[in-house]
């Protein structure tokens, strides 16, 4: 049987709870410091098992409904992901790909829950240069907080899995908030509650680990040789996690990347081109005073103004 | 179902086959992730398209639509070649062994007796041999060339693997592993279950096509078993509950016929309903009949129902013939017949075939009423949307008047599931607007009827002025009070035959259940299944208690389940001759040697001994049946035919087209289109963004699937030229639709009798009205025929052409 | 003698002392707009740059309309600057005497100007940071227009986005430092802010710095009548 005490799975809390995630659960902060959180809340994790999952898309429709966003109504362009990427209004999206296994010569119909990761060392927290925006608490979820959101988008660029997107009436960055605000009143994730298959469970890591361990044993039975667990170490970890059938080559799940880490540009961005620009303004500054002190101003003299005169005369 | 949901999770082995669990019932589909991933169960799916069932499935094998039988009756015949047979279940517990009298054959796809002028057989040579005692003659060595086992394997010797590849288009390894794979749960420790939906009933064959299941579920010993049984995927949350309730024309409520015009007085209609037991010491429980039926007469006609007057048997109509299914009420309306129609949760011009007949019928029509908590496009036919619903209002007299009612989430009462359970619920919100209850609307249709007889007469007052109404509000009757009634209350006080001081049944009282009711008039029943779902315990339809002793599946205090609480029918036959659990691990009921007991009501009187009483107690046998004697129209075994718009012809009767007891119209036939013109084979189905044609209403699921759309396989989108998402124009000889193009991998053309079947697949989610964008229902393409015992329109399996095309043209 | 690149608006205007005309009225407007823009570009793009910094958006009504406004007044600066480009470019093209006169630029930051050769209208450092502005502000429009996500996010793919991100933030600081050498060099060398706020140098001043250009001018006779006042 699955571990779940934790689980969304099982009975949540009826009665109303205070909210136990606040600003002193936080271990990150974009673009500040926060102390020491006081204590440390269990690591939690939202487990999404592709092999169980039918791509029904009631985790769309529970997340639309819970956030109250208004998808846009699209056209049908040949395809079932509707909308036909995330938006500010979708935080999540079921991607199909028809993938052909080579080695069975069967088809299959691969069907991946996309939306934040929630990564413990997350890209768009490091690039946020707006103090505030975005936060990660002690439990592994990555939130953002649009009242400090500036809407630069360089979030989207510290992504490793392209998934912010920027509202165009608020100008603010958008994507899952692995339902921080259900969770911290003790329920599970909208999208969780509302899988009909259990294909998404949440709850602690350490669980939802040893559930993925269940499953992949269940699946290697299957003949699935390779299946496994989506926590990208390259990231720290995830706090959203895939069971994946062929997980030694999980960018056929609609390009989910193999060993998604944070753009080594992002990081030469964030981290040495501050210190070299800050090093190479300050020192364009310092070396003028140097300048100022040991070399007097360079005043022009009676002398040039008289040679000035004297050309002038001359050429008239 | 004759299980439960919960107990899908029992299972070995998932058969999805004539269904698409995962797509259109994401919800009990989770108990088939539970089987899965608790028990190791393996998931086949049988079907036309790679769907969202096969993406989680363990194997998927093609079949081209309206070939179910040919394939089932193909594993049948595998089970029998290798001997895959649960023989103890088979011998005991089936009629294999019964004798059929001489005179039963069948030939060139026709049983004995067919009449090609009234398309109708003769039924009276499928039945047993009747011995001197007045019992059916059986053969338990099986010996006998004429007993239902061996002429059953004489039927299926034809469906060999290569016959199943050459008909159905499953290349013949894949049949075989899926034939592999079922006839191991022939095991008493494996079962297997048949999770089937519209994709076998909405055939010309559709019930024969279930037949064909339910025979290989019998000869796996798969019935009554816990993880077994004929699992039938209702469409509708409460459709089990229509059925149920005797929302048919043939029918009242709990499968009680109405009379038919021949069955003048009570004594000719229960002289066919006896159901003297056809072996010894067999229930045969229909002999209750009377009892149910004369205490449904009291529910309705209370002190006007006496012994005197047949229990106002004369206020009950009387057929004229055999039923006034929908698709004989559109073809009488079609041809003027029809001066009015209430039409109550129910959008016709989207749902009943070949739509252009339906608004034809509906413009002759002198008024129309729609029931309906949301704007159906039956309820605007006569308004044009250009291409999408290209009328011309001024042309159409009918006058439609619009009854806003309120949803199942406004309103209280039981939805019955699938699985028979009667789960009742409260409203959630208030009604919007004008919106109304519907009992509101009938409770006032009557009210207004009772008046206007009761100041005019009329030539037959006396059933609607007699008829029982005692409701606390008599504008509006309670769902409590309508749900008391359907239990059943005691009329007269009964005491005791043997010491009449004792009182059995107190008069005013909830009866506890059916086994209580009288056919001398002094208790009264709405719905004898139901009965004990209200009773002096309460509404036990209302109990919450999802505890599950043993982790049976069962939840035997969570709602109530018809009959008598009952999760699984048939329950007796989990239990071999000596009434032990066929497979411990299990274990359901068993008989302790004095009583049955387990997990579940016992289907059987609980202290009757093992080895007496057949588990099957409905049937007149005690035994369940391979042989179906005369209750099929078709025939008592299920034979190949192919759909009435076929790819190829019948290579097993190629004289016979559809299949020969189908409900189709004359004015229809030449409606019929062959595969030369029509080459491509056409099928309909739901997707699991949308529930039928209300969930375009919602915003939500509108952006989910905005737009209508048709799949084909890429092989066929180069052939005609078709990218994908581009427009594409599909016709049939009855209509054309205009969609997008999705282009898949999930469809691939079909070898079929040697020549290659491109199949089209048409979802039915969009019409004119709501929240989606525009677009039209399979139904503009479809034949009007039906099925030829439960008259489900053919929608799966008909033909098209397809080429591309531009946008519709809109208003 | 070698003619240096002279300006229509440079004129001597004789008198003591002499007065030289530099930039007209226009080009010191043009000048202007592209220092206030770039001076607020600094701002709010540091705000982005680093968080101790994140408090300048605080002058532009605060984090959102910073980002609203910064790549608005990058634009703004593009266009000034080739106002500029057009009007200096010429007299900012490398000539054969340039690379004396770095040979010497030593002494020239030493405030030694004795031995330094004469300079044009523009010496090399000068047109050092001429070019360099020029090269690092389209730079900075173009990774700038790949990094406004609110009109051009379609055009460019993620990675891209990236490394115009990274480019972006390196010329900035580039162009920065830059800024930083101009500003003080127009400090150091006093009685050149003149030529951006009056438009003229004292005679003087040009014979010091630019006496090439000086004389040039005197050669050409662009020398105005005599009671003509500076401005």
């Amino acid at each position: 049987m699955e571990p779940s005490p934790h689980t969304a799975t099982s009975n949540p809390p009826v009665a109303a709870t205070a909210a136990n995630l606040t600003e002193r659960d936080l271990v990150r902060r974009s673009a500040s410091t926060v102390p020491p959180p006081a204590r440390q809340l269990e690591p939690v994790a939202k487990l999404i098992d592709v092999s169980k999952c039918i791509g029904c898309k009631a985790c769309q429709s529970a997340c639309v409904e819970w956030n109250d966003t208004k998808p846009a109504l699209e056209a049908n362009t040949g395809i079932y992901e509707n909308p036909h990427d995330l938006t500010p209004d979708m935080f999540t999206l079921m991607r199909f790909t028809e993938w052909d296994n080579p080695q069975t010569g069967n088809l299959e119909w691969l069907i991946r829950k996309d939306g934040c990761m929630h990564c413990e060392d997350p890209g768009c927290l490091k690039a946020c240069p707006a103090p505030g925006a975005i936060v990660q608490y002690s439990n592994g979820i990555v939130d953002f907080v649009h009242e400090n959101c500036i809407g630069c988008g360089y979030c989207i660029k510290g992504c490793p899995f392209n998934i912010p997107r920027i509202s165009k009436v608020d100008h603010t960055a958008y994507k899952c908030t692995l339902c921080s605000d259900r969770v911290a009143v003790g329920q599970g994730p909208a999208c969780a509650k509302a899988c009909p298959t259990h294909a998404i469970t949440f709850g602690t890591k350490e669980d939802m680990k040893k559930l993925a361990d269940s499953r992949i044993e269940d699946l290697k039975s299957r003949g699935y040789e390779n299946a496994g667990l989506y926590d990208p170490p390259g990231v720290g970890g995830t706090h959203v996690m895939y069971v994946l059938h062929h997980n030694d080559q999980p960018e056929i799940y609609s390009g989910l990347p193999k060993d998604p880490k944070v753009s080594p540009v992002v990081n030469a961005w964030k981290g040495m081109t501050k210190y070299i620009g800050f090093a190479a303004m300050g020192l364009a500054a310092a070396a003028g005073v140097l300048h100022s002190a040991f070399v007097s101003p360079n005043r022009v003299t009676r002398e040039d103004e008289e040679k000035a005169e004297e050309l002038v005369k001359e050429k008239t | 179902m004759t299980n439960s949901w919960t107990d899908i999770r029992n299972t070995d082995l998932v058969v999805i086959m004539g269904g698409n669990a995962a797509e259109a019932h994401p919800c009990g589909f989770k108990w088939v992730t539970e089987a899965k991933a608790n028990r190791g169960a393996k998931l086949i799916v049988v079907d036309p398209r790679f769907t969202r069932s096969a993406s989680v499935a363990d194997f998927y094998a093609p079949i081209r639509q309206g070939t179910d039988i040919a394939f089932l009756l193909g594993v049948i015949n595998y089970c029998i070649q290798n001997d895959k047979i649960q023989w103890e279940y088979v011998k005991a517990f089936t009629n294999a062994s019964y004798v059929v009298k001489e005179g039963f054959a069948y030939n060139d796809g026709l049983f004995t007796g067919y009449d090609e002028n009234k398309r109708d057989y003769d039924r009276s040579s499928w039945e047993y041999e009747i011995g001197p005692d007045g019992f059916a003659v059986v053969d338990e060595t099986l010996q006998n060339p004429r007993c239902v086992w061996n002429l059953l394997k004489a039927h299926v010797a034809t469906y060999t693997p290569e016959m199943v590849e050459r008909i159905c288009g499953t290349p013949k390894d894949k049949f075989l592993k899926v034939a592999e794979m079922i006839s191991e749960c022939s095991s008493p420790t494996k079962t297997m279950t048949s999770m089937y939906a519209l994709g076998w009933t909405q055939h010309s064959k559709g019930s024969q096509n279930i037949r064909s299941m339910a025979i290989l579920q019998l000869i796996l010993g798969n019935i009554g078993v816990r993880g077994g049984g004929m699992n039938a995927l209702r469409g509708h949350s409460n459709i089990q509950g229509l059925t149920d309730i005797g929302l048919m024309s043939n029918l009242i409520p709990g499968y009680l016929n109405i009379p038919v015009e021949r069955e003048t007085d009570f004594t000719t209609y229960m002289s066919s309903r006896t159901f003297k037991p056809l072996r010894p010491n067999q229930t045969s429980y229909w002999q209750n009949y009377r009892k149910f039926f004369v205490s449904f007469q009291k529910v309705m006609w209370g002190d006007a129902a006496t012994p005197q007057n047949e229990f106002a048997y004369q206020f009950l109509p009387k057929l004229d013939v055999p039923a006034y299914d929908v698709l004989r009420y559109f073809e009488m309306m079609h041809q003027g017949k029809v001066n009015g129609y209430f039409c109550q949760g129910f959008n016709p011009l989207l749902a009943f075939p070949n739509r252009q007949k339906i608004t034809e019928s509906l413009s002759r029509l002198k008024w129309l009423v729609t029931m309906d908590p949301l704007e159906t496009e039956t309820s605007r036919f006569w308004e044009n949307h250009g291409e999408y619903n290209n009328v011309n209002p001024a042309s159409i007299q009918t006058e439609v008047i619009q009854l806003p009612t309120t949803c199942f989430a406004e309103d209280e009462g039981a939805l019955v599931n699938s699985g028979r359970w009667l789960q009742w619920h409260w409203a959630g919100g208030s009604p919007p607007g004008e919106a109304k209850h519907d009992t509101w609307i009938m409770a006032q249709i009557h009210l207004r009827l009772r008046a206007l007889y009761e100041k005019e007469g009329g030539p037959f007052p006396d059933p609607i002025l007699n008829l029982t109404w005692n409701y606390r509000d008599r504008n509006e009757p309670s769902p409590e009070e309508l749900a008391r009634e359907l239990n059943g209350y005691v009329v007269e006080t009964v005491y005791d035959q043997a010491d009449p001081t004792k009182v059995v049944l107190e008069k005013g009282k909830q009866v506890v259940n059916f086994s209580a009711l009288r056919d001398d008039g002094t208790t009264a029943c709405g719905c004898w299944i139901y009965s004990g779902c209200f009773n002096e315990a309460g509404n036990n339809m209302a109990r919450r208690d999802n505890t599950d002793p043993d982790d049976t599946g069962a939840y035997p205090n969570w709602s109530f389940s018809w009959p008598l609480n009952r999760r699984i029918l048939y329950n007796r036959a989990s239990a071999d001759l000596q009434g032990n659990p066929w497979d411990p691990s299990r274990k359901l009921i068993a008989w302790d040697g004095t009583k049955w007991s387990g997990y579940d009501v016992p289907d059987i009187a609980p202290t009757s001994p093992p080895n007496v009483v057949g588990p099957f107690i409905m049937n007149q046998e005690g035994v369940s049946r391979l042989f179906a004697r005369g209750l099929m129209r078709e025939g008592p075994f299920p034979v190949h035919y192919e759909p009435f718009e076929a790819p190829i012809a019948n290579v097993v009767a190629p004289k016979v087209r559809g299949n020969p007891v189908a409900r189709i119209f004359q004015n229809d036939v030449a409606q019929f289109a062959t595969s030369e013109e029509f080459p491509y084979a056409a099928t309909s189905y739901r997707l699991t963004e949308h529930f039928h044609y209300w969930t375009k209403h919602n915003s939500v699921n509108a952006t989910l699937q905005p737009e209508f759309f048709v799949e084909i396989s890429e092989q066929l989108a180069a052939e005609k030229g078709i990218a994908q998402g581009s427009w594409v124009r599909v016709w049939s000889k009855r209509g054309e639709v205009k969609a997008k193009a999705v282009v898949t991998k999930r469809i691939k053309p079909l070898i079929c009798d040697g020549k290659p079947v491109h199949v089209v697949g048409i979802p039915l989610h969009w019409g004119f009205t709501g929240q989606a964008r525009k677009g039209w229902g399979p139904n503009s393409l479809t034949p009007f025929v039906g099925d030829a015992n439960i008259e489900t329109p053919e929608y799966k399996a008909f033909l098209v052409n397809i080429e591309p095309t531009t946008a519709p043209a809109t208003v | 003698m070698a003619t240096t690149s002279i300006a229509k608006e440079d004129a001597i205007h004789p008198g003591k002392p002499v007065v030289v005309g530099r930039y007209n009225l226009g080009a010191r407007i043009n000048h202007w707009i592209t220092a206030i823009s770039l001076i607020l570009l600094a701002l709010s793009g540091l705000a982005f740059f680093h968080p101790s910094l994140f408090f300048l958006t605080g002058l532009f009504g605060g984090g959102q309309e910073a980002r609203a406004f910064h790549p608005w007044i990058g634009v703004l600066l593009f266009f000034s600057f080739a106002g500029l480009f057009i009007r200096f470019w010429r007299a900012n093209l490398p000539e054969k005497a340039d690379r004396e006169w770095l040979a010497h630029a030593g002494d020239m930051i030493k405030g030694d100007e004795a031995n330094v050769p004469e300079a044009g209208r523009y010496n090399p450092i000068q047109k050092f940071n001429f070019w360099c502005m020029s090269l690092l502000i389209i730079a900075l429009i173009v990774t700038g227009l790949v990094i406004w996500d609110q009109y051009f996010y379609d055009w460019t793919t993620i990675p891209q986005k990236r490394v115009a991100v990274l480019v972006h933030s390196l010329a900035a600081v580039a162009l920065i430092c830059i800024w930083i050498a101009h500003v003080y060099a127009v400090i150091w060398s006093r009685g050149t802010l003149r030529a951006m706020t009056h438009g003229s140098v004292t005679g003087g001043w040009a014979w010091r710095h630019h006496r090439l250009w000086l004389k040039d001018l005197a050669e050409r006779h662009r020398i105005k009548k005599p009671a003509a006042p500076a401005e």
